[in-house]
């Protein structure tokens, strides 16, 4: 244990009062304090939108990279140091607006990082247009008439693209929250929670009440261990979504197939010797 | 003697790996060559051809003149006719495809070798028709036939003795077949033996090779023509090489993974074309707001769009000197020749951790796929700079660390994560020297000034362009990365045309910091300057302008997705002059 305030960091959050955001923020700091880890031991990779702002208010070695790209950024710093623990941060326009493609792929490749989706339905930043993930005739300032399009399902995608471990929370239940986080992180393998995550004030539909009235935890019957009955549950909508930990497999990761980082990350390893180096040239010779 | 070499027939032929065995040969045996290939061409149903020049003097760019064409089908014959030198070889199978009626120029001399009877009685295959050509091409040059035995042992070794010995028994019997029934044909070539060894390495594998001495740890790159070949260069040397390639799913990718790898401490690179590179724009960006150093190789070929995929071209120089929202600072470098492709690549890694900024090499299709003797790489004598990286123990030295600390150079000392202490963040967001989101007007006018400093820090390190040739030359032809080949070789063909010429040429290969006052200076001695450059506008010749106030009025500009020729440069100065 250390204590949440570790973590603080000069600036002071500066999202909506009772914004979802706080309750994924106070999970993590749980987590991260029931873990014992300090603000060096981890590195936070954000995308841009409002969870983007948690570069500011949670002390560690941190990222915010561009609107979409935080996976990729996450990716990389793991490849060139798999011995760090690497958390991303996304919002679900982030991921499913412009970064769809870069979860596909990490998720199919088990990279061993875990990914928190703020899930809100909405673009808060941009002031409360539609996002993916929005419920079809959702009407916001960029769908005036109500959305056309039916909603990307997260869950399902995070199935069909091969992720490891795949859970739901939701922000107004943190301590349940907390301990999706705490098993998504010791998860070895891509690890995505999708984190309902109430905007208060440009979603008025899908409030804290509305979520607590439509979700429903999933029984310990429930075991987690069959991608198809997964799938199942991921088509679960309206007035009974489930929440809890949907699918979880062991599997060998990306970074255990690399051989060169077999006996250590490869920014420790040394630089091609002598030897190594005149065979690449003798091979033009 | 300067000669060209051309092989040409269908996709499938095994015309690629006939030049480079050529190549190879050649250079074992002492002479000088550039190596070329294209591949166009759906159009012609899959024509494939590599041009070979060499010389027993250095050579530094292809000749267009065929004086050797190595026809495996009648197509090539039809296609190439037109390139044919004086008195040129023609290398063909009469006894499969009739060439008489092509109004060949009539001082062509013909070679007709029985490709099919020739395998057979080796007990090969049609496929083989090639080695058979090789081996025959060898003997019209008067040369050993051991040299081509030896590059099909090299490179046949992995596969066992027996399909060494057969290799060269179906070459042997190409070589043969010319010794006995064109005797009188033959004209040796006269070689002086030279002291130094050489290397035979193409634009691609040199610039791998510069990545690799400089102690490249990740390296992301989407497959796109022109730099497959340093994909799969670098893929197979990977383990050896103590550094990860990744393939990723797109270029948007491939740069915030390789940023990624670079805020973790990996000397990190991409690579791409221009259209990839479109996709990278943002994630450029992105490596100048997080002073997060690295490398991109930027292949250009002829666009817009999907343009001349396999052809060659120099038109995205303004691009990439403008490419990405904002202002920050950025390092372009345009390698001329195959040591440049090797030392300035690895420069451009010293660079890109000097100045904590993206810094791309610009390449093209032509000098990238291009094959070159050249003398042997010193990887040793490549230095590692990793400019303010911090040590293990200064970072540890405080709890937190200020990633983005003003100082008189603006460039801030950089730790790296997993460290127990001197916790730091980048931001794409504006941000204060801790890296926490600020968005005052004071601060904002303060962190655009410590990373615009690092640019003029650049631009005062910038090294004065080469000028190869004469003081006091009538004509100065200014030009960049590729063309500098061309340029050095139609100086030679200039001054044998008049020995009195004076003439000479100024290699700008440093785009980025630009050598303003040096390019003044030489410009403004200069009594006729001539620009040559592989674009519509005169790409260089208008930074000039925009850096010196000097205008360029003549310029030799080609765009059409073929590099250039000494001869186009020779044409071009006769019609200006």
């Amino acid at each position: 244990m250390i204590s949440t305030s570790t973590f603080n960091t000069p600036c002071t959050p500066n999202w909506c009062p009772g914004c979802g955001d706080f309750g994924i923020w106070s999970a993590l700091r749980r987590a991260l304090s029931n873990l014992g880890w300090k603000p060096s031991d981890f590195v936070m990779v954000y995308g841009i939108g409002c969870h983007g702002h948690m570069v500011n208010f949670l002390k560690s070695y941190a990222f915010e990279t561009l609107h979409g790209r935080p996976i990729p950024v996450a990716e990389g710093i793991k490849l060139a140091n798999n011995k760090l623990n690497v958390i991303v941060m996304a919002g679900d326009g982030d991921t499913f607006g412009e970064g769809t493609n870069h979860l596909v792929h990490a998720a199919r490749r088990n990279i061993d990082i875990t990914m928190i989706l703020h899930d809100n339905q909405v673009y808060g930043l941009t002031t409360g247009q539609t996002a993916p993930t929005a419920q079809k005739g959702f009407k916001t300032k960029s769908t005036p008439y109500g959305v056309l399009e039916e909603p990307v399902n997260p869950i399902g995608i995070a199935v069909a693209a091969g992720a490891t471990f795949i859970a739901r929370g939701f922000a107004g239940d943190i301590p349940f929250t907390q301990s999706l986080i705490e098993q998504a992180i010791a998860h070895k393998g891509f690890s995505f929670i999708d984190v309902f995550q109430p905007c208060v004030t440009f979603n008025k539909i899908n409030t804290y009440q509305w979520f607590s009235d439509h979700t429903y935890y999933l029984p310990k019957e429930y075991g987690a261990n069959d991608r198809g009955e997964a799938y199942k549950k991921a088509l679960e909508w309206g007035d009974k979504i489930p929440l809890g930990i949907l699918y979880k497999e062991e599997k060998p990761t990306y970074e255990d197939g690399i051989p060169q980082i077999k006996d250590k990350p490869i920014i420790e390893t040394p630089l091609p010797t002598r030897e190594i180096m005149d065979a690449f040239i003798n091979e033009f010779i | 003697m300067i000669k060209t070499w051309k092989i040409g027939g269908e996709a499938g032929f095994g015309i690629m790996v006939s030049g480079t065995t050529f190549s190879r040969s050649l250079a074992r045996a002492g002479l000088y060559l550039v190596e070329t290939s294209e591949y166009p061409s759906l159009i012609r149903g899959g024509h494939n051809t590599v041009a070979v020049t060499f010389s027993e003097k250095p050579v530094y760019a292809p000749y267009k003149p065929v004086d050797i064409l190595v026809a495996l089908n009648k197509e090539t014959v039809i296609f190439h006719k037109d390139e044919l030198a004086p008195g040129a070889s023609v290398l063909y199978d009469g006894t499969s495809y009739d060439i008489s009626q092509e109004n060949l120029r009539p001082d062509a001399v013909f070679f007709s070798i029985p490709f099919g009877k020739l395998i057979k009685e080796s007990g090969g295959e049609m496929i083989m028709r090639n080695t058979v050509a090789l081996g025959a091409s060898i003997a019209v040059l008067g040369l050993p036939f051991e040299h081509l035995a030896h590059i099909l042992t090299a490179q046949f070794t992995k596969k066992g003795q027996k399909v060494v010995d057969f290799n060269i028994t179906v070459a042997k019997s190409g070589y043969d077949y010319i010794v006995v029934n064109y005797k009188e044909k033959i004209t040796p070539m006269k070689i002086e033996k030279k002291e130094k060894e050489q290397m035979v390495i193409t634009g691609a594998e040199a610039s791998g090779l510069g990545a690799i001495a400089a102690g490249i740890k990740f390296f992301a790159a989407y497959p796109m023509t022109p730099i497959n070949a340093l994909l799969s260069y670098m893929a197979a040397v990977q383990v050896k090489g103590n550094f990860i390639y990744k393939q990723p799913e797109d270029e948007i990718a491939a740069i915030n993974m390789a940023i990624g790898a670079s805020f973790s401490g990996a000397r990190s690179m991409v690579a791409t074309s221009g259209g990839g590179f479109s996709l990278m724009v943002e994630g450029t960006s992105l490596a100048g707001m997080v002073e997060q150093p690295v490398v991109i190789i930027m292949g250009m070929r002829p666009g817009p769009a999907t343009g001349l995929p396999t052809w060659t071209g120099q038109a995205d120089l303004h691009f990439i000197l403008n490419a990405s929202q904002g202002e920050f600072p950025r390092i372009v470098l345009a390698p001329g020749d195959m040591e440049e492709m090797f030392k300035l690549t690895a420069e451009a890694f010293n660079l890109a951790d000097r100045y904590q900024t993206p810094t791309f090499v610009l390449v093209d299709k032509y000098l990238f796929e291009a094959r070159f003797t050249t003398n042997v790489f010193h990887p040793e004598e490549i230095v590692i700079d990793r400019g303010k990286l911090l040590s293990y123990e200064d970072q540890i030295k405080t709890p937190d660390h200020n990633r983005f600390q003003f100082t008189e150079d603006g460039i801030s000392p950089r730790g790296i994560p997993g460290r127990p202490g001197g916790v730091f963040r980048a931001n794409s967001d504006e941000h204060n020297e801790a890296g926490y989101s600020d968005e005052e007007a004071a601060n904002t006018a303060k962190m655009i000034e410590k990373r615009m400093k690092k640019q003029q820090m650049a631009n005062m390190a910038v090294p004065a362009p080469i000028v190869y040739g004469d003081a006091d030359a009538e004509i100065t032809f200014s030009g960049w990365g590729s063309t500098k080949g061309a340029i050095l070789e139609a100086i030679k063909k200039l001054k044998v045309q008049n020995s009195n010429l004076k003439v000479n040429y100024m290699h700008v290969n440093y785009i980025n910091p630009f050598p303003s006052e040096a390019v003044e200076q030489i410009l403004k001695n200069a009594k006729r300057v001539v620009d040559v450059e592989g674009n519509h506008n005169g790409q260089l010749a208008d930074l000039i302008r925009m850096k010196t106030g000097i205008y360029i009025k003549d310029r030799i500009l080609k765009y059409d997705g073929r590099p250039f020729y000494p001869e186009d440069i020779i044409e071009g100065v006769k019609k200006i002059i």
